[in-house]
């Protein structure tokens, strides 16, 4: 989709802010956010593409408007919601509740979804999966796909319709564009394509700065006369 | 959109970075923790434990010690880079497809996600607001010389700069290069001079303070 999220190249923001120091958390609602979202993403209640694209579905104004663990308070609320495990209703009511200085919520320990939770860090992540054969090899050239597809694309609006050259195929992985949409893994082939800065930024690119983005192999056609770029 | 910040809209100034006040927000997400603890869908002690996880244990120190054992171990740097997730499992860390870029003399990467905020969590911890911020999303693939002047570094114009953009389920280390005058230190006084910066690309690692021998 053409997203607000999707900035990369835009003009107008400006410089970067480091904060020295700088906590993990800014408050102790983010790392609940965090941890919430973490629970429901174990649980496969939502994959990381739904939950990509539940943040990308945001209104834009609204997601400008919000620090980035607001948006993912957004996105788990408006999954649980659209999954039928929580209503709008009942969200509100507890937040009265809560108000007021009860929580009917009974305590609930679970030991094993700890312990799911926290081998996150340490286990192979689910990605990669089994598929069919790379159809480029490195060296080769490529054309990204030029259209505006409504739903959730990896492949950045700034690179759409541009030519570049593959650098490393990285094996075959879940496919975003329909693990999004309950349409499947459908996992293939993702590489590493290479673009020139002046391709993508025309005469205005810094010189000597080529952006290398991971696409996957639908996003992309073969492209001969790019082959001699890399 | 209907009333998801219905109760942050009051007393909202234009503008991006705004957070609403956070007795609002704190008491939604209070909210939504109680009712899915109420479906056992959450425990909080869960929730506590991978809060204390990122506050305590996963943080940049983990990735320093990958970027030391290259720097003191050529053969495991080669390991490093030809398959990064392998590589860091002998270490003891993993939780991550990792994709390893190494700066040398002519060559500096820079890592960004322009699309959302990707970034290797489970070995150098959950990212700073800068790397999530729209200014960096939005600057670092277009004009990353400027960026990385604003982070201080100043890079010859014959370095080629390259930029990663994370848009798979990769994530993208740097390993910076090793500065001149740390012959004699050991691989765990070297890991203490890797930042995160420096393995994001935004940092060159320093030398030691001239106490260093």
């Amino acid at each position: 989709m053409n997203g607000i999220h999707d900035m990369g190249g835009m003009h107008g923001f400006g410089r970067v802010n480091r904060e020295e120091n700088e906590p993990v958390f800014h408050a102790r609602w983010e790392g609940r956010v965090m941890g919430i979202s973490r629970a429901c993403s174990v649980q496969k209640i939502f994959n990381i593409d739904e939950s990509r694209h539940a943040i990308e579905r945001m209104e834009p104004v609204e997601y400008l408007r919000s620090s980035y663990y607001e948006r993912w308070l957004d996105r788990n609320i408006r999954l649980l919601v659209e999954k039928g495990i929580i209503t709008r209703e009942e969200l509100d009511r507890r937040m009265a509740q809560l108000a007021a200085g009860t929580d009917p919520a009974p305590p609930h320990s679970d030991p094993k979804l700890t312990e799911r939770m926290l081998r996150v860090t340490k286990d192979r992540t689910p990605y990669r999966q089994p598929g069919p054969a790379p159809r480029f090899a490195v060296g080769e050239g490529v054309l990204t796909r030029h259209d505006a597809p409504v739903g959730h694309t990896r492949l950045p609006r700034y690179a759409r319709g541009k030519p570049g050259v593959i650098v490393r195929v990285h094996g075959t992985f879940v496919f975003p564009d329909t693990n999004a949409h309950g349409q499947g893994e459908q996992p293939h082939a993702l590489y590493s394509v290479r673009f020139d800065g002046a391709v993508l930024w025309g005469g205005s690119a810094e010189p000597r700065a080529p952006v290398h983005i991971d696409l996957w192999e639908r996003y992309l056609e073969p492209d001969a006369s790019a082959r001699s770029a890399i | 959109m209907s009333g998801t910040h219905d109760d942050h809209e009051h007393g909202h100034q234009h503008g991006h970075h705004h957070r609403a006040p956070e007795s609002a927000l704190s008491l939604r997400v209070r909210a939504l923790e109680s009712l899915l603890v109420e479906k056992k869908l959450v425990a909080s002690e869960a929730v506590d434990r991978i809060v204390s996880a990122y506050e305590e244990d996963i943080g940049p120190h983990n990735g320093a010690k990958v970027v030391a054992r290259a720097w003191v171990d050529p053969a495991y740097r080669q390991r490093l880079i030809a398959d990064g997730t392998a590589a860091i499992e002998e270490l003891g860390f993993g939780g991550v497809d990792l994709q390893v870029v190494e700066n040398t003399p002519g060559v500096h990467n820079l890592v960004v996600c322009t699309l959302c905020s990707c970034y290797p969590h489970a070995l150098i911890g959950l990212p700073p607001v800068w790397y999530k911020s729209f200014e960096y999303r939005s600057r670092a693939v277009r004009e990353p010389r400027v960026v990385l002047r604003e982070f201080g570094v100043d890079l010859p114009q014959s370095t080629e700069i390259r930029i990663w953009d994370s848009s798979a389920e990769l994530r993208y280390l740097v390993l910076p290069e090793r500065p001149a005058g740390t012959e004699r230190l050991s691989e765990a006084e070297l890991a203490k001079l890797v930042t995160r910066d420096a393995m994001i690309g935004v940092a060159l690692v320093q030398p030691p303070a001239a106490a260093a021998r």
